[in-house]
């Protein structure tokens, strides 16, 4: 579903990504990790088309085509879901109304009718649900005065709405109690199917104890230095990423 | 001959032909000489200086209209809050519409300015207020004052709540080939009254215009008065506006301007404070491009102990369009506790647009709260990206984040159908549509 292809990538002069190869396929779970400033969120971005980077080299395939240069919202269209490490707040603008414009702009660029009302209704009561959200709380403005917790939730409760093939979980564990975490994750595990796929960042391992990856991938200075399955995942809570530097260094 | 001349020289001719008082005259023959010794505003003059009227000045314009014209309500149903019934004081070519208008005088008076001025009965009222919060210094005004004849009065005794909003509006037909328009306004509210009153000045094509009105508004103890400014005109327009407000104690009074047109506005905005514990709110917002100018020059004079005074200024620059937001807050000594806040957010989108946002206070009082915050920016990035990410197009994602910007703003907007109305400008001026109703 996702290929990456030697991707390059640089903010200004400087060179963030050096050379990324990844292959995810339907109904896969990835995970990628590494030390802080490894590149992870700059290849989240990325792989969502955020123009502040400058893809350099390499190419990003969508089920085979090539969307690297894509706009983020022709992405979007397309199925990949990225949720934010840091969801901005949009005051004014509800939750509700947020989700009807981008599910109705998503089915427009598809060739497809608006979606009724009452429908809208019914998928937003199904997912809201879902995510053990509060019905008070799709009428707030979007993130507005939001929680870490319930920034997250909302996350996952979009990706619930607009059923992604490609979801991209930024650090969605940061800032979350145990709790928010099991909802959260359980929301994911929930939307996971053998057509669709998910690529979990993250800093720690904690996530993947909810989220079980098939596989794990550790980004070290701009490139992937080890793959493995889940184990890895552990052996990395039990030796740091220090080892990981002290091997690379070496 | 050059428009001051014309002026001047039309005041003689203007007097006879109207029925005056003897005070009345007097206080016209010192405007005209205010305005004769200091001419038009130019950009020389500290309080002008980012705002220039040359241009619009060399226009030959018609002084006074020739004839009355009408026009069919289906024609500019549009521009009223249709929805719903409200209070009319209607003009067209600065001449009362009759037809077009919807007033009362039952239990208050909606009614016209030149019958208030020229009516024995209502002699008293006008030597009280008349003319006595409107600056007897600024040229502009005094050049209003001197001609003024026709506008909307109204007069709202204590105790009375206003059911139905009321809406001033001046239409210019551009059946002259350039007018000038001096409305006058009077508005009192009585204590603890209520009226919510629409502005509105409205060219029907493109001909130059020349509006240079006068609003004076009193507001005694306890009343509430929310007042709505709508300037969304052709590119012909001229709008000098030139408001003052006088509060007693614990009256609350809002205005609120929502700039989206014409070529040049000027907006006067001053509030004196007499009496303490009493609220003035000054909100604008402006969303103006090609080579469009506005121009808010804010005062707040608090005089007394305990007021506060809130000003919310948001600007949306696109094009070669110019702002200006010079906000003053003056505190005396007497004005103790005095909390004064001041904000003014814009957003400059064109290469080549301009905002001149300078805040100016001056306090005398040592217990006082004042606050000022001038923001110039452009659309949050980061914000834009997270929306396009969820599928919402780039265009459709900027008028999402420029509504998010004015939104605490319409917010205050306490007439749902023309909070709707000023959305829906909103929605036009991004040219998007969005689906659902902003």
């Amino acid at each position: 579903m996702l290929s990456i292809k030697n991707l390059h990538a640089s903010i200004g002069d400087k060179e963030i990504l050096k050379g990324i190869n990844l292959e995810v396929k339907a109904g896969e779970v990835h995970a990628i990790m590494g030390p802080n400033g490894a590149g992870k969120s700059t290849l989240s971005a990325i792989i969502a088309g955020n123009e502040n980077y400058e893809v350099t080299d390499g190419e990003i395939f969508l089920d085979n085509e090539d969307i690297s240069e894509l706009a983020p919202e022709e992405r979007a269209h397309k199925g990949v879901f990225l949720s934010f490490q840091y969801p901005v707040e949009i005051p004014g603008v509800s939750v509700t109304n947020f989700m009807r414009t981008a599910i109705n702009e998503t089915r427009k660029a598809n060739g497809q009718e608006e979606m009724p009302a009452n429908e809208m209704l019914k998928v937003i009561r199904e997912k809201s649900e879902l995510l053990e959200i509060d019905r008070k709380f799709l009428s707030r403005s979007l993130n507005e005065g939001f929680s870490g917790g319930e920034k997250k939730r909302n996350e996952i409760f979009q990706m619930a709405m607009l059923e992604p093939k490609l979801a991209i979980l930024d650090e969605t564990d940061s800032g979350l109690d145990i709790d928010a975490l099991r909802i959260v994750a359980n929301g994911v595990n929930k939307l996971k199917s053998d057509k669709n796929a998910i690529v979990v960042i993250t800093h720690y391992q904690r996530l993947l104890d909810y989220i079980v990856p098939d596989f794990v991938h550790v980004l070290y200075n701009g490139k992937i230095v080890k793959s493995g399955t889940k184990e890895l995942a552990y052996e990395l809570e039990e030796k740091g990423y220090d080892w990981i530097k002290q091997e690379q260094e070496a | 001959m050059e428009l001051k001349e014309k002026l001047i020289s039309s005041f003689m001719a203007f007097e006879e032909q109207i029925d005056v008082h003897s005070e009345l005259h007097d206080l016209r023959t010192a405007a005209i000489k205010n305005f004769e010794n200091k001419g038009f505003p130019t950009k020389k003059e500290e309080s002008w200086k980012y705002t220039s009227l040359n241009a619009i000045l060399k226009n030959d314009f018609t002084v006074f209209p020739k004839s009355e014209t009408s026009i069919e309500f289906k024609d500019v149903k549009k521009y009223f809050i249709h929805e719903i019934d409200t209070y009319k004081i209607v003009f067209i070519d600065g001449v009362f519409s009759s037809n077009l208008s919807s007033t009362t005088h039952q239990g208050l008076d909606v009614c016209l300015m030149s019958s208030a001025l020229n009516k024995p009965k209502y002699k008293m009222v006008i030597d009280a207020y008349f003319n006595q919060i409107a600056s007897k210094d600024e040229s502009l005004t005094s050049l209003n004052t001197a001609f003024a004849n026709e506008g909307a009065y109204i007069n709202i005794p204590k105790k009375t709540v206003v059911q139905k909003p009321i809406e001033i509006m001046y239409f210019s037909t551009g059946n002259e080939a350039a007018l000038l328009v001096q409305p006058r306004n009077l508005v009192i509210v009585g204590e603890n009254s209520h009226v919510q009153i629409i502005e509105r000045h409205q060219s029907l094509n493109e001909n130059p215009v020349l509006t240079n009105s006068v609003t004076e508004i009193f507001a005694q103890k306890r009343a509430i008065v929310d007042f709505y400014k709508i300037q969304n005109d052709h590119l012909g327009a001229n709008l000098i506006d030139n408001t003052y407000v006088s509060q007693k104690q614990e009256s609350h009074v809002s205005v609120q301007t929502f700039s989206f047109g014409g070529n040049l506005t000027r907006n006067n905005l001053n509030f004196y404070h007499f009496g303490e514990r009493l609220t003035s709110t000054l909100n604008g917002i402006t969303i103006i491009g090609d080579k469009q100018h506005v121009d808010h020059y804010t005062l707040v004079h608090h005089a007394a102990p305990n007021c506060e005074s809130f000003q919310d200024y948001k600007g949306i620059f696109s094009d070669n369009s110019t702002g200006v937001f010079n906000g003053k807050v003056y505190v005396e000594k007497e004005a103790q506790k005095t909390n004064a806040f001041q904000k003014s957010n814009n957003i400059l989108l064109g290469d080549k647009s301009t905002i001149n946002a300078k805040p100016q206070l001056e306090i005398f009082a040592d217990d006082v709260k004042c606050s000022h915050g001038c923001t110039v920016g452009q659309l949050d990035e980061t914000a834009m990206f997270y929306m396009q990410q969820r599928g919402i197009p780039k265009k459709e994602a900027k008028a999402l984040l420029m509504y998010a910007f004015s939104n605490a703003v319409i917010e205050n907007i306490k007439i749902p159908e023309l909070k709707q109305r000023i959305t829906k400008i909103i929605a036009l001026k991004l040219g998007v549509k969005i689906g659902f109703d902003l």
